[in-house]
């Protein structure tokens, strides 16, 4: 009996202070994101990163993504329908954070097709058959033409706009704001400058209401 | 007889408890902390996770036999950590170890006080776990 309750107690020991450890570290790495991003606005917030939505909108979204991230595809749309819900309040600005693999070769595919306003098509035809140019975790940049072929743009010039030196100082410029900021995992959103408390699109969807309702 | 199986009761336990708090320090490091184990150090956790599960259940009712089934895996998570602490110190050189792709098994996440490692924490936790454990079965086999 006494045995028993020796065990138990233990046990519940263990896993309060587990939780509770857990509770406090994720605590500290809020605040410690949300000042790192609070000290850092200017790698932050970058006027020529790619946006869509209003530019004058009293919420801005910062997303750090990698086109060949499965979870950046996912949130994509959910993203989107969120500002579909509140026109005009919401602007999303994409970093590029290239970590997997190959990944950098379809970023510089996705800064080219901007040249010829096309980023937005070009993005969603990515993510919308990621399966076929991201295997095993590593992108290859060239099966991505089949997917390009049907958005009509002069592929000669979106070669040469690729291959640019000034798209590769933009994503070395992207990648060195992602480290500057402890990003080392996308998709990363930012609120106003605010990290996210925990991964997650309620989490994401909380702080745009605050943000929306701070702002009214 | 009755204190040999107190005193080896209360070894069991303590072993349970080495292996419960370096299972949730694991998991506090790799789901908590975002470490990402290296392929030895998965292999630590393959021997180190299900003694938590058994020794507990060798608790109650106390059934010496546990030691049997416990200590092969104490034992073979000792060689390994063993081998994972003399790759970090750099007695074996890193190509001998089995660390193809991702994360380095050389690479040191945490130095506290300059020399505590994870994998010499994993060490410490198998050694003490084989201590108790077979002084255990030298109280229970008498």
């Amino acid at each position: 009996m006494k045995q028993k309750s020796i065990f138990i107690a233990a046990a519940a020991l263990l896993i309060l202070v587990f939780v509770g450890g857990a509770l406090l570290y994720q605590k500290q790495q809020t605040e410690q994101a949300a000042q790192l991003a609070k000290q850092n606005m200017a790698a932050l917030v970058r006027m020529d990163a790619p946006s869509f939505g209003n530019a004058d909108a009293p919420v801005h979204i910062v997303e750090f993504f990698d086109p060949a991230c499965g979870t950046c595809r996912e949130f994509y749309p959910m993203v989107k329908a969120l500002m579909a819900e509140h026109p005009g309040k919401i602007r999303l600005s994409l970093r590029y954070a290239p970590f997997h693999r190959g990944s950098d070769a379809v970023v510089k595919v996705l800064e080219a097709a901007r040249k010829q306003g096309k980023f937005e098509a070009t993005l969603e035809a990515l993510f919308s058959r990621q399966d076929a140019w991201v295997q095993n975790h590593t992108a290859n940049a060239q099966l991505i033409g089949p997917l390009l072929a049907p958005l009509g743009m002069d592929l000669v010039q979106l070669q040469n706009d690729a291959n640019a030196p000034e798209v590769a100082t933009l994503i070395a410029r992207d990648l060195a704001d992602a480290k500057t900021l402890n990003v080392t995992m996308t998709p990363e959103y930012f609120v106003n400058g605010k990290p996210l408390p925990q991964f997650g699109f309620a989490e994401l969807k909380q702080l745009v209401d605050d943000a929306l309702a701070n702002s009214k | 007889m009755m204190g040999n199986t107190n005193t080896a009761w209360l070894l069991v336990f303590s072993a349970w408890l080495v292996a419960a708090v370096a299972t949730l320090g694991a998991l506090f490091m790799s789901e908590i902390m975002g470490f990402a184990p290296c392929v030895l150090c998965w292999y630590q956790r393959i021997f180190m996770f299900p003694l938590v599960l058994i020794l507990a259940l060798g608790l109650f009712p106390f059934d010496p036999k546990v030691l049997r089934y416990a200590l092969p895996l104490a034992t073979m998570g000792l060689l390994v950590a063993g081998f994972h602490v003399l790759l970090t110190v750099g007695v074996i050189p890193e190509t001998l170890a089995p660390c193809r792709d991702g994360i380095p098994c050389k690479a040191l996440q945490i130095e506290w006080f300059g020399f505590v490692t994870i994998p010499l924490l994993s060490f410490f936790a198998f050694l003490a776990l084989n201590l108790l454990l077979i002084s255990a079965y030298l109280k229970t086999s008498k």
